[in-house]
């Protein structure tokens, strides 16, 4: 755990970057965050997984998989690994402000 | 008055859960079993079929008969749980109600939710080894198979018995050679995960074994779609993986009345369940055990079996109003068969990951943990009768705790490279 400055402010991350309390996240974070993540600018459509994986977390308490991203988020999956390379729910997540999704096992 | 205890599910978990149960109460219960069909298939013996090692009318049995004499047995498909009413709603439109529910309807595979999988080549160089028909099957073609790419791929996770598929890389490996043709196959096993195992320790201590056995790994390979046709694999982010015979673990997801009834499972209708407890997170008489739960460790039979003594006594306690335990620490165990009558033993839990040292006595053993050994092999084998006639009564196993022990491990094999 640390303290890094996103958007002018500090923030708690886990050693991966992931925000640790999504009520610290701001918009002006995302952008930060995708770019220091190859992603250089946020279009419309990264916007709406963003505030998709928002929704569900702070409603449910956990984010949402690839799969539900697919089904429900209106982004299908490949678009998903084209908006947000390698591992569309993990980045996704990190640029959210959001804790790491829980690993499978 | 007599508690009334339902089911769902006779497999690994439901059925040693009803035996139990039963043991428990004796008459003191009314204890039903529902299941749509009459068959228990020893899934372990799934993994030896397509070499020929075993045989699958072996490994198959009444599942009424794995059940004491005394539990009702109802051959049903469910339609729904209905946790409001307490009541089961079954799809002829009947409904069972119960003083307590245990959903034990473990894991189904997904082969439709990935494009193109059940489509062309289905059954003819595009298999899955995870039902009987699929494993008889990918037998059959294995046997006239002496050249060319076999992949095995494990399209995401969470799947039942996760080495299975490294276990089948290894025997394949050992198969081709016996019949000589080793070199003209290339083998090459394709996983979503970053790593060929999904524990760190594995995948430092082991990750020998498959450059050993000249196994290629592709990493993080998520398959969007398999091409029989072209016969390719092709990720959501359009790489491709060329074969001539693909072994495809697909996606899983639990049982379809898991999604009709609201608020009990998760997106793959696995069930929203308390990992120390084993209760639903959502209704205090509904408990989950094995495959169909959501717990954060391995879908396998050790980890049901396990998981049988938490959930026994916390039904006991629920039904006497009492507070529940929270003893169920995520222990698993699992024999990885190498291939040449070797096998590995892992043994871990939530907290604890994968590390050498010997079980089930510290020190003394007999079997290696996170090595190769021929005992681990033998292991193996005696297992499937163990399965029969003291796991699935709900005997325990002589030796055998429920909570994982670390006595004798080396427990820093974990710390070192941790993140």
């Amino acid at each position: 755990m640390s303290t890094v400055i996103y958007a002018g402010r500090p923030v708690e991350v886990d050693a991966e970057g992931f925000l640790q309390q999504p009520e610290q996240w701001t918009e002006q974070m995302a952008g930060e965050i995708g770019r220091a993540n190859d992603i250089d600018a946020l279009t419309e459509r990264h916007w709406q997984v963003i505030n998709f994986m928002r929704k569900t977390y702070l409603g449910t308490g956990s984010a949402p998989s690839i799969r539900t991203l697919g089904k429900v988020s209106g982004v299908p999956i490949k678009e998903l690994y084209q908006l947000f390379p390698k591992g569309p729910a993990k980045l996704a997540a990190k640029i959210a402000g959001i804790p790491k999704p829980r690993g499978c096992i | 008055m007599n508690h009334r205890i339902v089911i769902l599910g006779a497999g690994t978990g439901g059925t040693l859960t009803a035996n139990r149960l039963h043991r428990h109460y004796g008459d003191a219960a009314e204890i039903v079993v529902v299941d749509r069909d009459d068959r228990h298939v020893y899934l372990p013996g799934l993994l030896f079929v397509p070499f020929g090692l075993e045989e699958p009318e072996r490994i198959v049995r009444s599942r009424r008969k794995q059940l004491h004499r005394a539990i009702g047995f109802r051959l049903a498909e469910v339609d729904r749980v209905e946790t409001a009413g307490n009541a089961v709603r079954l799809a002829d439109g009947s409904s069972i109600e119960y003083d307590v529910l245990v959903i034990a309807t473990g894991a189904s595979l997904l082969p439709e939710e990935t494009e193109g999988l059940t489509g062309a080549g289905w059954g003819e160089k595009v298999f899955t080894f995870y039902t009987l028909e699929g494993a008889t099957a990918l037998r059959d073609a294995l046997r006239s198979f002496d050249h060319g790419r076999l992949v095995v791929n494990t399209v995401d996770m969470p799947i039942k018995c996760p080495v299975a598929p490294l276990e089948f890389c290894f025997l394949a490996d050992w198969y081709l050679r016996e019949r000589g043709v080793r070199d003209e196959v290339q083998i090459t096993y394709v996983t979503s995960l970053d790593g060929a195992f999904t524990k760190a320790t594995c995948n430092r201590e082991l990750s020998g074994l498959l450059v050993g056995k000249n196994i290629e790994v592709v990493t993080e390979f998520n398959t969007g779609q398999v091409d029989g046709e072209g016969c390719k694999l092709i990720s959501f982010d359009e790489r491709e993986v060329d074969f001539d015979l693909a072994v495809v673990v697909p996606l899983h997801g639990g049982a379809e009345f898991v999604s009709r009834s609201p608020g009990l499972g998760d997106d793959l209708n696995f069930v929203e369940t308390d990992p120390h407890t084993l209760r639903s997170k959502v209704a205090p008489s509904v408990f989950a055990i094995g495959d169909a739960a959501n717990l954060p460790t391995s879908k396998a039979g050790s980890a049901a079996h396990f998981q049988g003594e938490t959930l026994t006594e916390n039904v006991r306690r629920f039904l006497a109003g009492e507070e529940l335990e929270a003893s169920y620490d995520g222990h698993v165990n699992c024999f990885i068969e190498s291939g040449f009558r070797k096998a590995l033993l892992i043994d871990f839990n939530y907290e604890v990951e994968p590390v050498p040292g010997r079980y089930p006595m510290a020190h003394v053993g007999p079997l290696p943990l996170l090595k190769e050994s021929r005992l681990n092999h033998l292991g193996k084998l005696a297992f499937q009768p163990l399965y029969w006639h003291v796991l699935l009564p709900g005997r325990d196993i002589p030796g055998i705790g429920a909570q994982m022990s670390t006595a004798g491990k080396q427990l820093t094999a974990m710390q070192q490279g941790d993140e």
